[in-house]
């Protein structure tokens, strides 16, 4: 599937999702299905919570435990491959990379999108931060539906 | 005539490392580029890298040129030429110049070539229609002038390049209607895949393209689908309404230089296509006369500037001149090059350089 289309299967996608409650914190979901040489979520993560090793080529591991949601890892990833989830009541509340004008300003409702493309629900848009760190990468924190938390992964303005 | 220790040339990422190494090691060295700019492709890549610190990961492509070219433009033993072909190339280590109108001739006592390598095409009914472009033109003409290559899309390969450069035209606002692939799988990485099918952009495995149609100008293209013989399977034909077309099918090194000096060459298909035959150390068959870059294989920038790392240091201790931390750094560079191509994506590239290696003799 993922190397005809792009589009991970479901199974893929759960892998990389820790157990419910452990999202009650936010956590980074990486999304890095293949070897490729690439370690800069691992270096740039300041609570050693992403571990790739020293052979570059091995795909990234999250020790949940050290992950604090904290996002830095999330412009890091040159795939941006990378999004913090968190469950808040009846919400999932995302953190996403975002290189695309115009950007979300906060308080607005864009759509809500899938892997595949399709869009599948609102999104909230609860801040936009973008800094120099960052390089140009805008992380978007927007809040679903928790019934979209394993099939949301960005964000589209409304037609 | 004008003498150099070393000519580099080539003004990318491989040649601009390798002129950094021998310049700190004190090898009087010029630089040639035949374009404005220095920094080959890497002017052009809007998007972050991938690699580790060594290779500027999560850095831009055009920021690494930048960082890239301030090792070398003020450094006191490096001479640049920018606008500067080199035309002539000859076994006593002469080399021609062509800049400003004028032919220069240099005596160099080493020479790295570093010229990268060109786009291959595709071969289809009115595949010189305006509108078609290449991947390199499209990203030339958006991300150096900010002139967009068309208004709705399609490109045709799905290698890493076809997936950034249609992210990019994603970016500058152009409707990529789809990404055609003739193999039955994506070529490129997956992430850069994804990234782009969750805007909603199909990619189309098994799919080539069949003709382009229109009179002045593209006006629509007919895709294929293609059987597991990749032959066209017909009733498939789908005619689709497009402005321009960008194609991305690979690229092949420019060895052509070495020919001049019948440096050998050898046809491997794994990197790219005929390359000059090196040694360990980037030398060619014609002592003195080194290689790195895409010219001696394709692979991602990353890997072309741990080469060119390399050979500048290959080249210092040719000359009998020492880098001050000469052992170190090749350990490292030598280590860092290891660790790129030690994944699934460079499978290719080790069994391309063991073919190229086998039963060769080298240089003295």
């Amino acid at each position: 599937m993922l190397n005809k289309t792009g589009i991970p299967t479901q199974e893929q996608v759960l892998s990389r999702f820790p157990e419910q409650k452990a999202l009650i914190r936010p956590k980074a979901i990486l999304e890095c299905y293949e070897d490729i040489p690439c370690n800069p979520c691992s270096t740039s993560c300041p609570f050693n919570a992403i571990e790739i090793g020293d052979n570059i080529n091995k795909q990234p591991k999250l020790h949940v435990d050290l992950c604090t949601g904290c996002a830095v890892c999330v412009p890091s990833c040159p795939g941006l491959a990378i999004v913090i989830a968190q469950i808040k009541g009846d919400q999932a509340i995302f953190k996403i990379p975002y290189e695309f004008e115009p950007k979300p300003q906060k308080g607005e409702i864009w759509d809500g999108v899938n892997r595949s493309g399709e869009v599948i629900c609102d999104a909230h848009i609860e801040s936009v931060v973008i800094n120099q760190k960052q390089d140009h990468t805008a992380v978007v924190t927007a809040s679903v539906p928790l019934e979209f938390l394993h099939d949301f992964v960005t964000v589209r303005v409304k037609r | 005539m004008i003498q150099k220790e070393l000519i580099i040339i080539g003004g990318g990422p491989s040649g601009l490392c390798a002129a950094k190494m021998a310049a700190e090691a004190g090898v009087s060295v010029l630089l040639c580029d035949r374009s404005l700019k220095l920094g080959g492709q890497l002017i052009k890549q809007t998007h972050k890298f991938f690699g580790s610190k060594a290779q500027y990961a999560k850095t831009r492509g055009f920021d690494i040129a930048k960082i890239l070219i301030d090792d070398v433009i003020h450094h006191p033993m490096v001479e640049i030429m920018t606008e500067a072909t080199v035309v002539g190339l000859y076994p006593d280590k002469v080399v021609t110049v062509y800049h400003n109108d004028t032919y220069i001739k240099y005596q160099a006592q080493t020479i790295i070539v570093a010229t990268g390598a060109s786009e291959k095409f595709l071969a289809f009914e009115n595949n010189d229609l305006p509108g078609i472009y290449g991947a390199g033109a499209v990203q030339t003409l958006m991300n150096l002038y900010g002139v967009l290559p068309g208004q709705d899309i399609i490109m045709v390969g799905s290698g890493n390049i076809g997936l950034i450069v249609s992210y990019q035209l994603l970016q500058a606002g152009v409707n990529v209607k789809a990404i055609v692939e003739a193999a039955p799988t994506i070529g490129g990485y997956k992430v850069h895949a994804s990234k782009i099918r969750r805007l909603g952009i199909p990619i189309m495995t098994q799919t080539t393209i069949q003709k382009a149609i229109g009179k002045e100008h593209l006006e629509a293209v007919e895709l294929v689908s293609l059987d597991d013989k990749w032959q066209p399977i017909s009733g498939t034909e789908k005619t689709m309404p497009i402005d321009a077309l960008c194609i991305s099918v690979g690229l092949s090194p420019m060895h052509q230089l070495l020919s001049m000096v019948n440096a050998k060459t050898k046809f491997i298909p794994e990197l790219g296509g005929f390359v000059p035959v090196i040694d360990d150390h980037h030398q060619t068959t014609v002592e003195g006369i080194f290689a790195c870059g895409d010219a001696v294989g394709i692979e991602e920038a990353s890997s072309a500037m741990m080469e060119g790392y390399l050979t500048g240091l290959y080249v210092t201790k040719h000359l009998h001149k020492e880098h001050p931390e000469q052992q170190k750094l090749m350990e490292k560079y030598e280590y860092e090059l290891n660790m790129l191509r030690n994944g699934p994506f460079g499978v290719k590239t080790k069994i391309g350089l063991e073919k190229l290696r086998r039963g060769e003799t080298h240089a003295e």
